[in-house]
């Protein structure tokens, strides 16, 4: 019942200064609309971009190197001993995962989990007199699919057709263009270890990256151990999980296992990642700035008109309405212009996102024409939503509060 | 005179403004007013007549004394207890009619009762209209403020001020801002409320026709009653 007259009371109030009660309302409205909008696009591309590094890659590399240097035995027996030595050089080791074979399988067992053992190195691509340099994976097709992107990039061919020819290889949209390579082609691929093979095109990908279009190949595990001269051994597993979020520990747990340096993907991103908390916390911070302006605006609105009705406000002060009552009646108006600056900003928010998504630009880098990846959810409306709300109460309260100290004598005496 | 019908006393009051030099309002006044009575409170200005009214209606608080309200004392009693007392046992009209702007006539009657919630919506705008009737206002239920006559607004304020059924009606120079014909009928509603409806008036005026139509005069100087006379 109370709160019915307080919002009878504010509304009127409200609807008497209509203008001005626009103009603060617009204030909100559009900090609540750019709000969105800004956090729209940036939380859309930084879900985008995670996602793009989530599954162009795995989310965990198993490579055959070590994160520390294997320790001396002498320091294992003299842990406190005071010993040095010097002129002592790593050890040299065949390279690759020993035993990759039963690592991936035992991994596969795990539910959600794909492994896949592979070998990377450096080769050559030639055709028709002309070189480029190209990193190979070897890889196993039925597993590559789940792992990355590339099966679903293929303009041409698919992997699976690595299984079904003889030295097949795949190759980017970018190597295709510069050699003039096209599917079902011969190319002459040129190992480090000065072996030669002739290898047929069957598949060209697209992922839109120069780098990996110009100089990324794909073959079988096999093909890949005799052209790098490494037979029986592959340098990486590479693993997908159920969840990407919990690579870290997974990898974690791998490599206090298996002592070989496992990357989880963020782990390989840490930079990028540290990138968009810097980011997100600059977003934040300049929408806040257009908050509070918006919250000057309901402040001066709100203060404004208690200046004016002190009068009516020591009227009813007499009549028997509490000090609470009062505070009520303005907050109520702070709040109904938060909602309304709310509701608005709702709606100029949708329509600069529909205006966002219609643009186009070019990337550098990027091979497509890009726009603005947004992130079309609730999250950015129900936070700029409470940010108008609370900015809303707090600029009401002082004004509000002022108006439930009114002395309705000093008033009324005062108008006598 | 039972203890009973009393509706108002003051023990002892005394009001004091603290400021740099304090300024005494009222001192040592005992008062009483029964059920029924219609009093004035005169005197020059400054004598402390509003001042009185005002710690008789609760507005203020006696620096020294006791207000008792329908025999109930006062003393101690925080803001909202008095704002309670307020809304359901004084009713106010003052020089001004402070109406609210925004509000139609019947929106400003309906006021105190929305805010004591004790009627239905419907019964609310019934007794609205009854009360206008009595002030013969009922044709102008619907009209804002602005849109009526000084004498007019006076009397919505006069039906405001009744709205709750009020025990008290405080009265603080109500004809000083009209016409003489309208101070005419705003008088003659005082005095028919007290003679018709056996309501307590108390109302402060420096006119003296207004004073002479009351059965009781108190007359105020620097604070002080100087004489209290029934007729």
């Amino acid at each position: 019942m109370l709160w019915r007259v307080a919002l009878s009371i504010a509304i009127a109030q409200l609807a008497n200064r209509r203008r001005q009660t626009l103009v603060s309302m617009l204030g909100v409205a559009l900090g609540v609309g750019f709000f969105i909008a800004t956090s729209s696009i940036m939380s859309g591309s930084e879900q985008d971009f995670t996602q793009r590094l989530v599954n162009n890659a795995p989310h965990i590399t198993i490579k055959d190197e070590f994160r520390n240097p294997t320790t001396q035995p002498v320091f294992l027996a003299y842990p406190t001993g005071a010993i040095s030595l010097v002129r002592t050089k790593p050890r040299e080791y065949l390279r690759g995962i020993k035993n990759y074979g039963a690592k991936v399988e035992e991994l596969s067992q795990r539910s959600g989990v794909i492994a896949e053992a592979a070998l990377t190195g450096q080769i050559i691509v030639r055709y028709a007199n002309k070189d480029v340099s190209a990193s190979v994976a070897g890889i196993d097709p039925a597993k590559e699919k789940f792992l990355t992107q590339v099966e679903s990039d293929m303009r041409e061919g698919s992997l699976d057709r690595l299984k079904t020819t003889a030295d097949g290889i795949v190759i980017g949209s970018g190597m295709s263009q510069k050699l003039g390579l096209k599917m079902d082609d011969l190319a002459t691929v040129i190992a480090p270890s000065g072996l030669v093979k002739r290898m047929k095109v069957v598949g060209i990908f697209h992922v839109g990256n120069l780098l990996l279009d110009e100089g990324q190949v794909y073959v079988l595990l096999k093909n890949a151990q005799v052209l790098l001269d490494k037979a029986f051994i592959a340098n990486q597993i590479r693993i997908k999980i159920p969840n990407p979020d919990d690579a870290e520990t997974f990898a974690a747990g791998l490599e206090a296992r298996w002592g070989y340096r496992s990357e989880s993907w963020q782990e390989v991103n840490r930079d990028i990642l540290g990138l968009f908390v810097i980011r997100n916390a600059i977003t934040y911070s300049i929408v806040s700035a257009i908050m509070v302006v918006a919250a000057f605006g309901i402040f001066n609105i709100i203060s404004t008109v208690v200046m004016e009705k002190r009068r009516d406000i020591a009227i009813m002060m007499s009549m028997g309405f509490h000090a609470f009552d009062i505070q009520l009646i303005f907050l109520i108006q702070g709040i109904l212009v938060g909602l309304l600056g709310m509701s608005l900003g709702w709606g100029i928010g949708r329509g600069l996102l529909e205006a966002v998504s219609t643009l186009k630009f070019t990337v550098p880098g990027m091979t497509e024409r890009q726009g603005f990846v947004l992130d079309w959810s609730f999250r950015p409306y129900a936070i700029g939503g409470v940010f108008a709300l609370v900015s809303a109460i707090v600029a009401a309260w002082y004004p509000a509060h002022k108006a439930s100290e009114v002395r309705p004598v000093d008033i009324i005496r005062g108008a006598a | 005179m039972s203890e009973a019908s009393v509706v108002v006393e003051t023990r002892g009051v005394t009001r004091i403004l603290q400021e740099a030099v304090p300024v005494t309002l009222v001192r040592d006044i005992n008062l009483s007013v029964d059920k029924g009575e219609f009093v004035s409170i005169t005197g020059p200005s400054g004598s402390g007549k509003s001042s009185l009214l005002y710690l008789l209606g609760l507005l203020d608080v006696p620096t020294n004394g006791e207000v008792l309200i329908d025999g109930q004392s006062t003393t101690g009693l925080d803001a909202n207890a008095l704002a309670a007392i307020r809304l359901r046992k004084i009713g106010f009209v003052f020089q001004f009619h402070f109406l609210l702007p925004e509000f139609d006539v019947l929106q400003n009657i309906m006021l105190p009762m929305r805010r004591l919630g004790a009627l239905s919506e419907g019964d609310m705008k019934e007794r609205g209209m009854s009360l206008l009737a009595g002030l013969e206002m009922a044709d102008q239920a619907t009209k804002r403020p602005d849109q009526l006559s000084g004498g007019q607004r006076q009397r919505v304020a006069i039906a405001r001020a009744l709205a709750n059924d009020p025990l008290i009606l405080l009265a603080d120079e109500p004809t000083g801002n009209l016409d003489t014909k309208n101070s005419k009928i705003v008088q003659e509603i005082f005095a028919r409320l007290v003679r018709e409806q056996g309501r307590t008036v108390i109302a402060v005026t420096h006119e003296m026709d207004f004073a002479a139509a009351t059965q009781r005069n108190v007359h105020l100087v620097d604070g002080r009653i100087v004489s209290d006379e029934r007729r």
